[in-house]
């Protein structure tokens, strides 16, 4: 399971591995903001959270196509359903490794982003753990979404229709965690909502991921 | 520990390729599948190795045993040779690689790109995989092709030490590799027609 892991990081951090291609879109996102809302320093502050967290979500969106897509087309996936390892770690590591190469960097550059769209001080703290405690539920959805459309051609349009729905409580948790947050308002109810979503997308998906994954490879 | 096989019926994309299929594979012994295209030879090993359901029938003794090598290697162009065959040994127990560097003579492209390799070259990394699985049943389909002569001696070769050492092969391939093995035509084990009742069968 690690070798899978180390390898699935080797290959994002190789040539053509998409390794910061949802940061850049991330921050391309966040920068076109600004100069479509036009300098109303205060409007922008109101609406950060919400733009953060969608430009966070499009971002995981956008190397969703090719978490599973690559393996079934050189072989690797069915040489991996033959191998020891359970499939259903198999798309807990993908999702993993999906999450520590595309997730992690959007929490990390979510501050340094905060700051172009005047975020309120108290926001940062609350922006970070939200979207900490969110994108590994993005992750997660968007490997079952990956396994789903496995096998078809072009399927990544048809991945966004299916995953984009089932990101809905995430987003809707996420982003009242992080503007609650930056408002000063408490966050107690929103967090564990998000966090409990996180929690339970984690223990049950990788099994119907798997599931679709076995009747795809058929 | 014999693969048996009983009785099998097997189906692609819904529709039945092959039925009343039983043989066994015993320990150092090679058979050799032959058949038209179309026949469902794919298919068998693709069964046999459990990525899909038998329609009917048994299969005894495959469970985790099975070294399943497709038409398509599994390999990544941005992995050197080393890394390549370093990830499948340890997804498979964390064999040493020396000996399948050796067998396949992989040694001079350790250092290469997978995706820098010539097809023949990724095929004999493709199969130099076998080696590291350290599984007793090889499920081989069309393992020679872009092989040259002197790479399908290599095989051979391989094939006989694995032989050698009370494995087993089961090969579907158009070509004589000169192994002494016994010869399976799937042909006669055509599944007659029907008339498809159950619609839904084939989206499940």
């Amino acid at each position: 399971m690690i070798a899978l892991l180390k390898r699935d990081l080797v290959l994002a951090l190789r040539a053509g591995g998409g390794f910061g291609l949802g940061l850049a879109f991330f921050l391309i996102v966040t920068v076109l903001v600004p100069f479509s809302v036009g300098p109303q320093s205060a409007l922008l502050g109101t609406i950060a959270p919400g733009v953060l967290w969608l430009g966070a979500l499009l971002a995981c969106l956008l190397s969703l196509d090719r978490l599973l897509a690559l393996d079934w087309e050189d072989g690797t996936l069915d040489l991996l359903a033959t191998a020891p390892l359970p499939l259903e770690s198999v798309v807990t590591i993908k999702a993993l490794a999906h999450w520590l190469a595309t997730g992690l960097p959007l929490v990390l550059a979510a501050p340094v982003l905060g700051v172009l769209l005047n975020l309120p001080g108290p926001g940062f703290l609350w922006m970070v753990i939200s979207l900490a405690l969110g994108t590994p539920a993005l992750s997660v959805i968007g490997t079952f979404g990956a396994a789903l459309t496995v096998g078809l051609k072009r399927g990544g349009l048809l991945l966004s229709l299916l995953v984009l729905p089932l990101y809905v409580p995430t987003l809707i948790y996420g982003a009242e965690v992080a503007r609650r947050g930056a408002e000063g308002m408490t966050v107690a109810t929103p967090l564990m909502m998000l966090a409990g979503i996180s929690a339970a997308v984690i223990a049950l998906l990788p099994f119907a991921s798997a599931a679709v994954l076995r009747v795809n490879l058929r | 520990m014999t693969l048996t096989v009983t009785d099998l019926a097997i189906a692609r994309g819904g529709i039945p390729v092959l039925e009343g299929l039983t043989f066994t594979l015993e320990p150092g012994q090679a058979l050799i599948l032959r058949g038209p295209n179309g026949a469902g030879k794919t298919t068998l090993l693709r069964t046999l190795a459990g990525l899909q359901q038998p329609l009917a029938g048994r299969i005894d003794g495959a469970e985790d045993r099975i070294a399943y090598a497709g038409h398509s290697d599994g390999l990544k162009p941005t992995l050197s040779v080393t890394e390549n065959l370093t990830f499948w040994a340890s997804v498979f127990g964390g064999r040493d690689i020396g000996p399948a560097l050796e067998a396949f003579r992989l040694g001079d492209l350790a250092d290469r790109h997978a995706g820098n390799l010539s097809a023949g070259q990724k095929r004999r990394l493709g199969l130099s995989r076998l080696l590291v699985t350290g599984r007793p049943i090889w499920m081989l389909d069309e393992p020679t092709v872009s092989l040259d002569r002197e790479a399908v001696a290599m095989f051979a070769g391989a094939v006989r030490t694995h032989l050698a050492q009370g494995g087993s092969a089961l090969i579907a391939t158009h070509i004589d590799l000169g192994l002494d093995g016994t010869i399976l035509d799937v042909g006669p084990y055509k599944a007659k027609p029907v008339l498809d009742s159950d619609f839904d069968g084939g989206f499940l």
